[in-house]
């Protein structure tokens, strides 16, 4: 039997969960982000330990050395619960599918200037491996942090890593062709251009602390790598110089970052504002990172911009620095 | 003799996907659900893309089958023409 | 365009390859066994990743294209569901009662997968699984949150799911399915993925979700229906991944069959424990019945995982033991599930009945081996006695299974007359199992076992009272004490069907739907 029921008003018994209103501070409607985010991870009562980490609780805040009261106090300025985050990623992929149709079908990639093709084969092609990694690290942060609203943009954050660095395997495969990958694969594992990177990248696979992981990644690391190789060698160094359609290949790293670094940084100024213990630790790893970082990234730089790398590293430092005194946590 | 199956939403969309199936596989059992069909055939059922493509008159990509597909069993084999579902003897 | 038409295009098998598995490298900077600490305990050898067969190959930008479309298709249903005041379609208001069953049993374990998998997929060095299992991580959380979005509108309007995740952590009832993934997840990642990518996914999770998401269909669930059917398709892709991870496992090393077998078997008797609770729905709570559990058994286990065990037989690997006790059981384990709810509606947070006389003759007429000789005659005695006034809640706390934590309830195999009690010494206590099958598995890992967090016992060593709580006051009501410790509502959330507040309303707004006041 179909009734016709739109006419029915009928009062709610109550407008959310109980658990969002206690956190909300009163019984009202609650957003998508909310409902799917706050307490969604289990918090008492766990059966048994890990095999895998007899020492810790299945979910357990002593992972980490950063100390919060209220794990929730995290908060995605994206709001991105699943289905937020698929259309946002769904659009951004639309306009990269656009401009990488936009090049090949105007056969864009062959009129790129030599020098330029092979300083973005010679640059990006690798960079895949470093996306790589990030998709591992992020995957680690939220399979060990604590708290949905802490650990949740994390897997968004990895699987992004992994389409950026699939992004990056069709830039390659575009210029070049799967020999292009290759020869970028060989430079990553044996060129000295790279080894400091490599090595940064290899030391965050073993890092047990899942902020300190964090901080490693998505902070310093890529803090600094994507201002670097996106905003100022392609969009601002290639593009001058006749490399416009890499900038439209890489629009979609450009975008990511602009947006993750916003997530990036409220989730840092909401660790640090907590204690000033916190503040002392993040600050320190900040500071370990960015250093580490800087150094790696210097060589990786100068295959595009030459001589001018050291001071256009040190730019990037300076910015990132104010971006984390924002943040709240002066480096 | 082994059944694999495949189960899709029943929608515009499947509509010639089945019609596609039932085609490609003619011994396979259709059976109409709640808006659900589940196809079942012998040891094998592949689903062609050219056989999609000629019912709709555009071009398919098989991976478009994940938006309505319910549930399946067997081995899957899946390229850029064809996805097999397979018991193996 | 020259340059491009020369160069070859990619099949989808070697484009996957160059997007996944090409992005690895083997590391130098760091031991490989401190990048994946968590691979060689567990025994199972494996000797080469590169013969991994990849199910499903998408990229992301492909991913992100069809569950945005999903999503798209998913929420303007819900919507449309939420302002058509679409719960009042529902056949009647004792169906809500799966919702409740299902936000507070099985949403929680939707986002433990999503943890499990995350850690599975950064625990193993082959990229080709890796990429599948974190995939599956972002697919499990959006199934977490799709369930949680969907039935988010019934909660405002009916009891019961107020405060689901306090009770998924508390309440008797919900440690069998919460103690069923911790258990996973606990385990090493490859029991992990035996476990939840096969056992769970491949053979048993469509007795899960085709009876749940076509019961919504049959009972006017719209929202539900399409949240379970959008949720399975991502299930397709996880069913190929477990049955993937099971084939290679296998095929690296003959001495991983045996390792491989005993999880098999433990992992299908600890699934099929957990469907007790689906069982019971199917065949008591859903209004109007899509099929029985007897029958959905012999269709999706019976049948389906036959074929599957004969594609497996060229490794070695047999029908798990247990499948000969659920056959067994098959006629009795939804009348025992529902027989004991029943029982304990008192301090459950959804509500229960006895099934009317049509409905006595369905379940006569699917289960005509068991129901009119074991089951009618105590249905007929509670009905009776409630119409006089004295419906019939338990008070004493059962006792409950060291492994699967279901009270002992369940029969010998064989006489459905007889409960059947196991027991087993360890370190000079006793333990109790309601089956061989859950002694075993205990026998096999005591000191896993023993760290269970059994409601009952919990209860009588007063750890579920609120803080606060003096048992030694006078006039102390225990039943009270641990009811607040749920945080359910006494006379709302709990008891008959007949005498509730969700009865009422339903009634009262469709009355308003169908007459003019
Ligand atoms: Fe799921
Ligand atoms: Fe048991």
């Amino acid at each position: 039997m179909q009734i016709d029921l739109r006419t029915v008003t009928i009062k709610p018994l109550r407008h959310t969960f109980d658990n969002i209103a206690r956190r909300i501070g009163a019984d009202k409607p609650a957003s998508r982000y909310q409902e799917g985010t706050l307490d969604m991870q289990q918090e008492a009562n766990y059966h048994y330990r890990p095999t895998w980490d007899p020492d810790h609780l299945i979910y357990d805040r002593d992972r980490t050395a950063i100390r919060m009261a209220d794990w929730y106090g995290f908060k995605d300025p994206r709001q991105f619960y699943y289905g937020a985050y698929a259309l946002a990623r769904a659009k951004q992929q639309d306009t990269a599918e656009a401009n990488f149709d936009f090049v090949e079908n105007r056969g864009l990639a062959a009129t790129l200037p030599d020098d330029i093709r092979d300083t973005v084969l010679k640059l990006l092609v690798p960079l895949r491996h470093v996306a790589w990694g990030g998709n591992m690290n992020n995957a680690a942060v939220c399979a060990y942090g604590y708290g949905t609203a802490f650990t949740q943009p994390c897997i968004y954050q990895a699987m992004d890593q992994l389409g950026i660095a699939q992004y990056l395997t069709r830039v390659g495969l575009l210029l070049g062709d799967v020999e292009a990958l290759d020869a970028a694969k060989r430079a990553w594992m044996e060129d000295d251009t790279w080894q400091g990177l490599r090595r940064y990248v290899e030391d965050t696979m073993v890092l047990r602390d899942p902020v300190e992981l964090f901080v490693a990644q998505n902070v310093a690391l890529d803090g600094l790598l994507y201002p670097l190789v996106y905003e100022t060698i392609i969009d601002d160094v290639l593009s001058a110089k006749g490399g416009t359609p890499v900038a439209m290949l890489t629009q979609f790293m450009t975008d990511w970052y602009a947006e993750t670094r916003r997530w990036v940084d409220a989730t840092v100024k909401t660790a640090a504002a907590e204690s000033d213990a916190n503040k002392a630790v993040v600050g320190g790893w900040i500071a370990q990172w960015r250093d580490r970082a800087a150094a790696a990234l210097l060589p990786v730089g100068r295959i595009a911009l030459g001589a001018r790398a050291d001071e256009l590293t040190a730019e990037v430092v300076q910015q990132f620095n104010a971006r984390m005194a924002k943040a709240g946590v002066p480096v | 003799m082994s059944t694999v199956f495949i189960a899709l939403q029943t929608n515009e969309e499947t509509r010639p996907v089945i019609e596609a199936i039932v085609q490609d596989n003619p011994d396979a059992v259709v059976n109409e659900q709640p808006a659900m069909v589940k196809i079942d055939a012998q040891d094998r059922l592949v689903i062609r893309r050219e056989t999609i493509e000629e019912l709709i008159g555009r071009p398919f990509d098989l991976q478009e089958l994940q938006i309505n597909l319910i549930t399946m069993t067997g081995n899957l084999d899946q390229t850029d023409d064809e996805m097999v579902l397979y018991w193996r003897a | 365009m020259d340059m491009q038409a020369a160069k070859k295009k990619l099949g989808l098998k070697e484009r996957y390859a160059v997007m996944t598995r090409g992005l690895d490298w083997t590391p130098s900077y760091q031991k490989m066994e401190d990048i994946y600490p968590y691979i060689a305990y567990e025994g199972i050898k494996i000797h080469d990743w590169d013969k991994w067969e990849d199910p499903f190959r998408l990229t992301m930008d492909a991913y992100w294209k069809y569950q945005a479309e999903k999503e798209r298709k998913l929420y303007a249903i819900i919507d449309a569901f939420n302002q058509n005041n679409g719960h009042l379609n529902v056949t009647d208001a004792r169906y809500i009662n799966t919702v409740k069953l299902f936000v507070s049993g099985i949403s929680p374990l939707e986002y433990v997968a999503h943890r499990g998998f995350a850690h599975a997929g950064r625990a193993f060095p082959g990229p080709g699984p890796r990429v599948a299992c974190l995939m599956q991580s972002l697919d499990e959380i959006r199934h977490a949150q799709t369930q949680v979005h969907a039935i988010s509108n019934y909660n405002k309007y009916y009891n019961g799911m107020h405060d689901f995740h306090h009770a998924h952590d508390r309440v008797w009832f919900l440690s069998v399915p919460k103690s069923f993934f911790d258990d996973a997840i606990t385990a090493g990642p490859f029991e992990f993925m035996v476990a939840i990518g096969f056992s769970f996914e491949y053979v048993l999770t469509n007795l899960l979700f085709v009876p749940f998401v076509s019961g919504a269909a049959y009972n006017g669930d719209m929202g539900t229906m399409t949240f379970g059917f959008s949720a399975q398709s991502d299930e397709a892709r996880h069913m190929t991944l477990g049955l993937e991870v099971i084939k290679f496992i296998l095929e690296q090393d003959p001495a991983n069959v045996p390792i491989v077998q005993r999880w098999i078997d433990k992992w299908t008797w600890r699934g099929y424990r957990v469907l007790t609770l689906v069982a019971m729905m199917m065949d008591y709570m859903l209004p109007k019945r899509t099929m029985s559990w007897k029958e959905a058994w012999e269709v999706y286990f019976e049948e389906n995982g036959g074929a599957l065990f004969k594609d497996l037989a060229r490794y070695g690997i047999t029908m798990p033991k247990c499948a000969e006790q659920i056959a067994l059981e098959k006629d009795h384990l939804s009348h025992q599930a529902w027989s004991t709810f029943y029982n304990y509606a008192m301090a459950a947070n959804f509500h229960t009945w006895m099934p009317d006389e049509d409905e006595m003759a369905w379940l006569a007429g699917k289960y005509p081996d068991s129901f009119d000789k074991h089951y009618r005659p105590r249905y007929a005695y509670w009905r009776e006695q409630a119409a006089k006034g004295n419906r019939f809640y338990n008070k004493t706390l059962p006792m409950l299974c060291q492994t699967c934590q279901i009270p002992m309830i369940f029969t010998e195999p064989g006489d459905p007359t007889k409960i059947c009690y196991r027991e087993a010494d360890y370190k000079g206590d006793k333990y109790h199992f309601c089956s061989d099958h859950c002694k075993k598995i205990f026998e096999d890992e005591p000191e896993k076992y023993v760290q269970a967090w059994l409601p009952v016992h919990q209860i009588y060593q007063g750890n579920c009272f609120p803080e606060g709580t003096d048992p030694s006051v006078e006039g102390f009501d225990p039943l009270a004490a641990v009811l607040r410790y749920y945080k359910l509502e006494h006379g709302r959330d709990n008891m008959d069907f007949d005498a509730s507040e969700d009865k009422r309303n339903f009634a009262e707004w469709r009355g308003q739907a169908t007459r003019n006041i």
